[in-house]
């Protein structure tokens, strides 16, 4: 499994998004990580030439709805299909609207490591 | 007297965070080489604190973090922060601000007033300070990528108002190498980015003396994962970087040294922090007296604001956080901070409402007022355990910045991120350490409870102060006088080829109104942008 984990938009918190890269490393996962300040196209472009099994986006400024928008918008516009995921400062009530604008799931700050590494391992087996 | 080891007594050891073992019991025999037994505050080498009295003549500057959507209501914040005492304004910027671009950009959408105010032009300057006394209350602007741009916003602003520059006071956290490493608001490679911060450390030296153009931060290097030790010697580094880059454009060390200041990270271990800083402030003085051959004393005081982590505070059981929050201002304390900030406790999940930001100013009041804490220096001089640990940290960090040499100095360690790889290791292995309890956190690994999830709130995104800085951008734009706007793009470009300060060019623009996002632009073109190193 390839995952990819990205920081869109102009948030710098690092810490959260490099300690679950770090965890998937160990589970055996393939990670990569697009570093900060990408753009949703961006993303979706290392996404598509790494051939990711999963997309996460790490958004702790609180633009996570602005930017799960985006990510519907230009994954249906090139007609892609990825399993996107969203972590982060999260208000629980926008857990549902994030999942109602398309993200497959959302993590909120305070989520252990290894229950998203669960999380990606059964996206996997489920695939299979 | 020995003291006695661990093992001696017969008891199971015990590290600090920074890999020290602490005996169970400390003696005289422990700091029979110490400095301090000949030392008073005020002293070289500032083991104490850096004045004779410290908190006896002014307890240490209160000063929390503001900074609301638009300048506006920034302006409002301010007024309602001095009604309460607050002596100093700390101010928050949104991230296009902080990342160069103007509220227009597309990249600014959603973004705009977020976290911090919101600034394209100098008009939203002098809204966000209207009738704020420039005299009377420090500004501490919290910009790093842009500060070159914000501080000049700040000279002309005192300018226009017909302030004498050479009287002005106020500090900028202008540390570009920690945006690196943690906070992430770089914009150029790493050399350009260091010469913009000495730029402004030279232009300040010559004409806006009281000015403190950088605040080092070793904050969100600890944030970030690196231990107290690291927090304090990565920042060392970078402050000797920007010293090395000062002292080459031909400044001498005391024009500039006494105007450098540091912030730093309270969260962990009590008596851990305060050796920290109390072993940091003897070994920062010892660089720039023996190193750098300073001679005034001011030039070798660590002056710092220290106030409690965020990274210490828990979204569970967020009242705990208080308490927590009143130790760490009494580390701050007990360490001779000259600048004192809290995170509320509410601030692991939302931002500080006016009430949990009133907990924190009155956490700091009531040690001032009630706890007796500002009647003698340095209390806990002479202390075995806390002098025998000072020393230990002095040696410690000065070992660690030997790490940073052998990485080739701190600008190839962040350009090739060596740092940044080592310190996000360390972030994982304490997350993990907690998710696994072994490092003990009350309500979340130990005395936890079924409770509520805390809801997690932002201020609701304002879309109408988003749309109205827009428009006031748009009626900027219209009125301003382009032809010279454009005049001064061509010349930071032309300055930036040059390899001339940016200041004074930089001060122009701002006074014609070009935006920051325009002068970045420039910049950027000159200089081009940083590849981030991509570690974890």
């Amino acid at each position: 499994m390839r995952v990819l984990l990205s920081k869109p938009g102009l948030d710098g918190h690092d810490v959260g998004v490099k300690v679950l890269a770090h965890g998937l490393k160990e589970a055996g996962i393939e990670v990569h990580y697009t570093g900060l300040r990408k753009s949703i196209e961006e993303i979706v472009n290392m996404a598509v030439k790494i051939n990711a099994d999963i997309i996460g986006l790490s958004i702790l400024s609180g633009t996570h709805l602005v930017l799960a928008k985006k990510m519907k918008e230009e994954l249906q516009k090139r007609n892609l299909n990825f399993h996107w995921v969203v972590g982060g400062n999260i208000p629980a009530k926008d857990i549902d609207e994030l999942k109602k604008i398309g993200a497959n799931e959302a993590f909120a700050t305070g989520t252990k490591v290894s229950e998203v590494v669960l999380y990606f391992i059964s996206i996997e087996k489920n695939k299979n | 007297m020995k003291s006695k080891t661990a093992k001696e007594m017969n008891v199971k050891p015990v590290f600090n965070e920074s890999g020290f073992e602490i005996n169970p019991v400390y003696t005289a025999d422990d700091i029979t080489n110490s400095s301090t037994h000949n030392e008073m505050p005020g002293q070289y080498p500032f083991t104490r604190g850096i004045h004779p009295t410290m908190y006896r003549n002014k307890p240490f500057t209160i000063r929390q973090y503001a900074g609301f959507a638009s300048p506006e209501e920034t302006n409002e914040r301010f007024h309602f922060l001095i009604r309460n005492g607050q002596t100093g304004l700390n101010v928050a910027f949104d991230l296009p601000t902080q990342c160069g671009f103007d509220s227009d950009d597309p990249r600014a959408f959603g973004e705009i007033g977020r976290v911090g105010m919101s600034i394209d032009t100098l008009d939203d300057f002098e809204i966000a300070f209207k009738n704020i006394d420039l005299d009377k209350i420090t500004v501490s602007l919290t910009i790093n990528g842009t500060a070159i741009i914000l501080i000049a916003m700040y000279i002309a602003m005192a300018e226009k108002r017909g302030f004498d520059i050479s009287n002005l006071r106020g500090t900028a956290q202008n540390d570009i190498l920690k945006e690196f490493i943690g906070r992430g608001t770089w914009i150029f490679p790493v050399d350009k980015s260091v010469k913009l911060v000495v730029d402004t450390i030279e232009y300040c030296a010559k004409y806006v003396p009281k000015y403190s153009p950088v605040s080092v931060c070793g904050y969100h290097i600890r944030e970030s994962g690196a231990n107290p030790v690291q927090e304090m010697a990565y920042a060392f580094c970078i402050a000797k970087a920007y010293t090395d880059g000062a002292l080459q454009r031909g400044i001498s060390i005391d024009d500039f040294a006494s105007r450098l200041s540091f912030n730093f990270d309270i969260y962990g271990n009590l008596f851990e922090q305060i050796a920290k800083f109390r072993g940091g402030r003897r070994l920062w003085a010892k660089i720039i007296r023996e190193d750098y051959k300073a001679q005034k004393d001011s030039s070798c005081w660590l002056r710092m604001i220290a106030g409690g982590g965020g990274g210490g505070l828990t979204k569970e059981q967020p009242e705990n956080n208080i308490v927590r929050s009143a130790y760490y201002a009494l580390i701050s304390a007990l360490s001779g901070t000259q600048t004192m900030a809290l995170c509320s406790y509410d601030e692991a999940y939302t931002i500080p409402t006016e009430h949990s930001a009133e907990i924190s100013l009155r956490t700091m009041q009531i040690m001032i007022n009630e706890m007796g804490i500002c009647d003698t220096v340095d209390p806990l001089g002479g202390s075995y355990y806390i002098e025998a640990l000072t020393d230990k940290f002095e040696n410690a960090i000065r070992e660690e910045m030997k790490t940073v040499d052998n990485w080739d100095g701190i600008i190839n360690a962040v350009s090739t991120g060596k740092i940044q790889e080592s310190v996000s290791k360390q972030a994982y292995e304490r997350e993990m350490g907690m998710q696994k309890g072994n490092i003990p956190k009350v309500g979340v690994n130990i005395y936890t409870r079924n409770e509520e999830s805390r809801e997690v709130e932002f201020h609701p995104y304002n879309q109408l102060a988003a749309d109205m800085q827009i428009d006031k951008l748009k009626i900027i734009k219209e009125k301003r006088n382009n032809a010279k706007v454009n005049e001064c793009i061509e010349n930071i470009k032309s300055e930036a080829l040059n390899n001339k300060n940016l200041m004074p060019s930089i001060i122009q623009a701002v006074k014609e109104y070009c935006t920051v996002g325009e002068i970045v632009n420039a910049m950027k073109e000159v200089y081009g942008e940083f590849k981030e190193p991509i570690f974890f």
